[in-house]
């Protein structure tokens, strides 16, 4: 029993409550708490990032020990996997919140905005640290809902309708995935992710398994914007505000959409190699297709919303190539390599995506327009959001030295090692074509020379944005040192641990 | 069964009905339909033939209890559900003011 654990989900709850209410009273408490809060928060896990290792924390809320070894409490489980998913989620959460502080200026209801904020972040900490089926579905509520708002937060029309999409599509991913969580509990009598695989070890009925993983499966590839589920993504992921756009697309697709399809697929249903097919393959249609969306962009934001798709796609595939060599039994270490490949670049992504949206933001705050033909020349005079943007453009691109190569080139390896040929070109191509997307982003935004006197007299943007976008191009190289296979053993290695071995997860979280 | 088995049916009328409804609150109605569905089919999982309440009386030990946890889960979701439909109400309301029309085919600023 770890007492840190329960605060990644107590704090930021807590403090919503605090903004709300102490903020009435003193205007400029709600920037400052929540980047105090937050960063507090990323220092912890950061602490735990360096004592997990192999180990697995349990946390039993309320201290209800199991009885006859069945667990009746919500645990809380921290361990390799989890641990990684938790340092992105509050380290970005601060970074973001730090750049709001002026960028919120735009809008006028502060309270609110750090409020859901926080809620957002409390309710993704709560998905990725949750041991039970029904507490994820709670947790992705708390943050779901707080996200609708945030997406409508500017209240103009476009807000509002991208709002109403997502949260259709939003409400029907959750019915399908309470009903999912209805039918295993239908079957198994429990709702512990260990005691299920537990449960499912003994034996069960072939359609109705294969029934609740498609139910599982649809339900969190709509929250992950996986292809054939992707249709909200761009429209949400532009309207928000910038600082948002950056949490929603770095973070959130992740902790509770690629997460969650994870941590089930691997460690609580066994792994068929049917799913593994269907989920490699959606996962290429993701690459795929999303990149050849984002071609046709004009719009900065929904230019690199379309890429997450398409990035994300690298992260569902190299994931199900894994699943396929472990359902066939054969290469485990070729298994291993695919998996790193797809944890790393989904960091990565989270690295260099917050990143750009954060750029994104600061031209949208500058010059006011998010329309690429409007821009030019603004390397002149915002030569910090352009050598940031140029660094995060460059990661997601896939160029030596920054982080978005090494985590390719690991899973284009992965790919050929494991004979899928074309998988691996299909990589290739859409790492070039995302080349071309983001130099057209480059060329257009700061390098074009059509219109210099429109954009003379602009300034760079304030501080505290300045810094977080330096603070994540920084981070943006020093991810590249995890190809390092000293920092890669501690770091990756436990997670690809936890993931291929589901008797160690299930065991050593019902011993506890 | 055959409860299930409605209660599938009323899952799919629901999806039918946000799939082919124009009219933005009759799609959050259809919404709140799937949501009832759900929540039925927690209710009948839980549900076992001449159970009673699960209140465990000391005097008759050997009732038959019906599970109480789904019908924990139940309240958690309706909690959550409520949540959800207020919040879809309050920008269908928002949506209304600024075009003046519940028709989704008028509200397409949104495309490509």
């Amino acid at each position: 029993m770890n007492p840190l654990i329960p605060l990644f989900v107590v704090i930021p709850l807590a403090s919503a409550f605090l903004i709300m209410i102490i903020g009435r009273f003193f205007e400029e408490f709600n920037k400052y708490f929540t980047s105090l809060v937050l960063f507090f928060l990323a220092c912890i896990s950061f602490y735990f990032l360096f004592i997990t290792g192999e180990n697995i924390f349990v946390y039993k809320v309320g201290g209800w020990e199991p009885v006859n070894n069945v667990p009746i409490g919500i645990y809380m489980v921290m361990d390799g996997f989890t641990v990684i998913v938790i340092c992105i989620i509050n380290l970005i959460g601060f970074l973001s919140a730090f750049y709001s502080i002026s960028y919120i200026k735009r809008y006028t209801a502060g309270n609110y905005f750090y409020a859901l904020f926080c809620l957002m972040i409390g309710g993704m900490n709560g998905v990725v640290l949750s041991g039970d089926l029904f507490n994820i579905f709670v947790f992705l509520e708390i943050s779901v809902i707080s996200s609708y708002a945030l997406v409508a937060f500017g209240v103009e029309s476009n807000e509002l309708e991208a709002s109403f999409k997502y949260q259709i599509l939003g409400g029907l991913a959750s019915f399908l995935i309470l009903f999912g969580i209805g039918f295993i509990y239908w079957k198994t009598k429990t709702l512990n992710i260990a005691d299920i695989k537990e449960a499912f070890s003994n034996g069960y009925d072939k359609t109705s398994y294969m029934f609740i993983q498609i139910m599982i499966l649809s339900g969190f590839g709509l929250k992950a914007a996986i292809i054939p589920f992707h249709a909200w993504l761009p429209d949400a992921h532009s309207s928000a505000p910038s600082p948002i756009s950056a949490m929603l697309s770095g973070i959130f697709i992740k902790a509770v959409g690629i997460y969650v399809i994870i941590r089930l697929f691997f460690n609580m249903f066994d792994i068929s190699s049917g799913m593994a097919v269907l989920i490699t393959s959606l996962g290429t249609l993701s690459m795929v297709i999303g990149v050849f969306l984002a071609i046709g962009q004009w719009d900065i934001k929904r230019l690199l919303a379309y890429h997450s798709i398409s990035q994300m796609g690298y992260v569902v595939m190299s994931t199900g190539i894994g699943m396929i060599l472990i359902s066939r039994g054969t290469k485990p270490e070729i298994a291993s390599l695919a998996i790193a490949g797809g944890i790393f670049h989904l960091i990565n992504h989270a690295a260099f995506k917050g990143l750009l949206f954060l750029n994104a933001g600061a031209i949208e705050y500058t010059i006011g327009t998010r329309d690429l033909k409007e821009m030019g020349g603004l390397s002149k005079s915002m030569p910090l959001t352009s050598s940031t943007s140029f660094i995060a453009s460059m990661s997601i691109s896939g160029v030596p030295p920054f982080n978005g190569f090494f985590s390719k080139l690991i899973i284009i390896i992965a790919a050929v090692m494991a004979k899928f040929y074309l998988l691996a070109a299909m990589a290739v191509i859409v790492s070039i074509i995302t080349l071309a997307s983001f130099l057209k982003f480059q060329r257009y935004a700061f390098f074009n020379k059509s219109e210099p006197v429109k954009y003379k007299n602009i300034k760079e943007v304030p501080f505290p944005m300045g810094f977080s976008m330096v603070v994540l191009s920084i981070i943006c190289v020093l991810l590249s040192l995890l190809v390092i296979p000293e920092i890669r053993d501690a770091i990756l290695t436990p997670a690809i641990n936890i993931l291929v071995d589901p008797q160690k997860y299930s065991s050593s979280i019902l011993v506890q | 069964m055959i409860a299930y088995i409605m209660c599938f049916i009323l899952f799919l009328v629901g999806l039918y009905g946000v799939i082919t409804r124009r009219n933005l609150i009759k799609i959050a109605v259809s919404l709140s339909i799937m949501e009832i569905s759900t929540f039925l089919f927690f209710a009948l999982v839980g549900y076992i033939d001449g159970g009673v309440a699960p209140i465990v009386d000391p005097a008759h030990p050997a009732k038959v209890y019906v599970d109480p946890l789904p019908q924990a889960l139940v309240l958690t979701a309706i909690v959550i559900g409520l949540a959800t439909t207020a919040m879809l109400m309050a920008v269908i309301i928002r949506l209304y003011r600024k075009y003046g029309t519940f028709d989704i085919r008028e509200i397409r600023n949104l495309r490509g």
